[in-house]
């Protein structure tokens, strides 16, 4: 081009001019302080016969993979209430909010749930970055949310259920597991935010106290697809087993990459905390077979509640889908919800806040139990292998549902967490 | 020794990677000067090629054979379209092409979202590509890798012998050198535009079949590898293959080198840095072409 008077350097500049536009606008300077001050919270409408109750879920961008499939179980809960006669005899009306795997809308849209449609409670949020973008809007409106998803711990909002399991209902339980196995040095692999850097700071420091080694800890960005060097790292690191906590599409790069440099689950076993049935699928099976998970639920999780939800929730999406964990969770928060609203004969939160203690429910994974204090839910902890059908198996569980304790106050070895 | 053996591996196979992404742009860009935004889009309308086709072809091994022709010719088409619609009207305003292949590009993810849905789509490897070749003393190359390699490798032969043996070869390179000459000359150098366009847009989408077997198959692929793209095309030197060829694997060996004294992140900053002081050491990269233009 003989008009091209323009130089590398400044085309380099306009390239990252456009990528940093591009990252900006994805990361807007709201943090959905909302503009009210009515701080007195806004009020469901329960007037009607007819109540509304809030769906926050990613239904478009990179989480919608995992969201959507929540968002699924969700309406199944509340058509199966509706069916049932609804909640003190008015029927759910499901409101849809899309949070489009962009933290600040899920902000805004959590403030519209409550201010315009006049929701309930709202069920939803998968990342922590979602959950603590949205706390302080139910916290100022002293409106409910019902977390599905596990999480990190250290954590207690007033105004959050927290349905998914804790650290010491999932990740602690999963490191008692890899000790029991003999396999005690660990290589931590994770996505780059804050997830995955509070679960390897408690996994850290349960070696430390209890005689396993951490034989090296590696991060990379969400969303990257190059695993050549960290697989590398793992392999001549001499660990017993990789403590993966990557979270969405990373994964399938990541196992790709460690089945092809010939390491095997039976050489250096793999346990994951993201990984449900639908990942599973999504990343091949060939690539997952015998590889551990640790969660609460799995779609193979026997017994009559499960044969029921698994067979509801495929009759209503199609017999190839899959149920998962943080579904399970989804689908039992509405009922647990249904719970506390009829022992406390209303629908007004501080009454519904005050009836939660010792709710519990026949949910799939087995019976649950509302922990009122820290609002969290008494979890029974699962860890499974990956089958050669995609389907997870259980291997081990804690025999029982184990108290939560987001803040590990029960575990000497944690005292230094915050 | 073995760690030496397989990073050097690593680093070798991720340049390979770099490679096949920046080789169309050393045509597009290198060789026209147009800044296409668009070009990671190209990589991923081969990668969804991949997956159409493995979904209509049963075997994994025969589809990734038929992708490659297939995804070079769609990509192609999508990047002569591109060219003949809104490209050739622009090209003495080389920061407006940014913006407008940067709408493109978006317009292109959202088509993506709206055709195969906003969840990332898998292709299974051949089983033949999902094993490695051992060495012994635990060095492993990883079959899929290899067969990244030798493609990169196969498309730089291949468009090296069109540029220097072929009459369209030495037609774009004329124009590359002096546009106006080449007009007066006799050649079509609208036409022959649309052709290095073609070229380039279907490097990308071969690109593209190449990192189904890397990773997964989603709307918004493309715009993890583009700025790499760019950055081995402008470090490498403008209109000269070779530069492009040495900046992929150096940068690669450099990344995974520094990888694993690092974290992923420090290697990526330090890489950036390298490039930067490099570029104020060497504006044109490492390698020029001298032309007879006045530009």
């Amino acid at each position: 081009m003989s008009g091209l008077s323009i130089s590398r350097r400044g085309l380099l500049a306009g390239i990252s001019a456009v990528g940093a536009s591009a990252a900006l606008s994805a990361c807007g300077a709201k943090t959905g302080d909302g503009t009210s001050t009515d701080a007195a919270g806004a009020s469901a409408d329960t007037s009607g016969s007819t109540v509304g109750v809030g769906l926050l879920n990613s239904l478009s961008g990179t989480m919608a993979i995992s969201e959507v499939t929540v968002h699924n179980a969700l309406l199944l809960a509340i058509k199966e209430i509706n069916a049932a006669g609804g909640v003190l005899g008015k029927k759910l009306k499901a409101v849809s909010q899309d949070g489009a795997s962009d933290w600040p809308t899920f902000a805004e849209k959590a403030e519209a749930l409550i201010k315009d449609d006049k929701v309930a409670a709202t069920f939803g949020c998968w990342t922590s970055a979602s959950r603590k973008a949205v706390k302080p809007v139910f916290e100022r409106y002293k409106s409910l949310l019902f977390y599905p998803v596990q999480y990190e711990g250290l954590e207690e909002s007033p105004y959050i259920f927290y349905i998914g399991a804790t650290t010491n209902q999932q990740i602690v339980p999963a490191l008692d597991y890899l000790k029991k196995q003999g396999l005690t040095k660990l290589y931590l692999v994770g996505s780059d935010y804050v997830f995955p850097r509070t679960a390897n700071k408690i996994i850290k420091a349960y070696a430390k106290a209890k005689g396993m080694t951490v034989v090296g800890e590696d991060y990379a960005p969400l969303g990257s697809t190059e695993f050549g060097t960290i697989v590398n790292k793992v392999k001549d690191s001499g660990a017993d087993a990789v403590f993966n906590t990557l979270n969405g599409d990373s994964n399938v790069a990541f196992f790709k990459e460690y089945k092809s440099s010939g390491l095997t689950a039976k050489s250096m076993p793999v346990l994951s905390v993201s990984i449900a049935e639908e990942e599973v699928k999504s990343i091949g099976t060939q690539y997952l077979q015998d590889q551990l998970t640790a969660w609460n639920y799995y779609e193979t999780t026997p017994g009559a509640a499960n044969t029921k939800f698994v067979a509801a929730y495929q009759a209503e999406y199609g017999k190839d889908k899959p149920t998962s964990d943080p579904m399970e969770a989804a689908y039992v928060s509405v009922h647990l919800w249904k719970a506390m609203v009829e022992k406390a004969g209303s629908f007004d939160v501080a009454k519904v806040k005050a009836a939660s203690d010792g709710i519990t429910f026949d949910a799939p994974e087995g019976k649950v139990t509302v922990d009122g204090a820290s609002q969290h839910v008494h979890k029974t902890a699962r860890i499974g292998k990956v089958g050669a059908d995609g389907l997870i198996t259980e291997v081990w569980n804690s025999g029982g549902p184990i108290k939560p304790d987001p803040y590990l106050k029960g575990y000497d070895w944690a005292s230094g967490l915050s | 020794m073995t760690v030496i053996l397989s990073q050097s591996f690593t680093g070798i196979s991720i340049g390979a990677v770099l490679l096949l992404i920046a080789l169309g742009l050393t045509l597009t860009f290198g060789q026209m000067g147009v800044i296409n935004m668009a070009h990671g889009e190209f990589i991923m309308a081969g990668a969804y090629t991949t997956y159409v086709l493995q979904k209509s072809v049963s075997s994994a091994g025969v589809s990734l054979l038929v992708a490659l022709p297939v995804a070079f010719l769609v990509a192609g088409a999508m990047g002569a379209l591109l060219e003949w619609l809104l490209i050739r009207r622009l090209y003495t305003r080389p920061l407006d092409t940014l913006l407008v292949t940067w709408g493109v590009s978006l317009m292109l993810q959202q088509l993506a979202r709206d055709v195969f849905g906003a969840p990332n789509v898998q292709t299974h490897a051949p089983d033949l590509l999902t094993g490695n070749i051992s060495l012994g003393g635990g060095i492993t190359f990883a079959n899929s890798r290899l067969f990244i390699l030798g493609l990169a490798l196969f498309c730089v032969l291949a468009l090296t012998l069109i540029l220097r043996l072929t009459p369209l070869g030495r037609r774009i390179r004329a124009v590359v050198q002096n546009r106006d000459l080449a007009e007066v000359s006799g050649i079509a150098t609208g036409r022959v535009d649309r052709m290095t366009f073609f070229i380039g847009s279907g490097l990308a989408g071969v690109a593209g079949v190449a990192l189904t077997l890397v990773g997964p198959i989603g709307p918004t692929m493309g715009t993890n590898y583009i700025v790499d793209a760019f950055l081995v095309v402008v470090v490498g030197g403008i209109g000269q293959l070779k530069g492009s060829v040495i900046t992929a694997f150096a940068l690669g060996v450099l990344q995974s080198v520094l990888e694993y004294s690092t974290t992923v992140s420090v290697a990526k900053v330090i890489v950036l840095v390298a490039i930067v002081a490099f570029l104020q050491w060497r504006p044109q990269g490492l390698y020029t072409l001298r032309t007879r233009s006045l530009a």
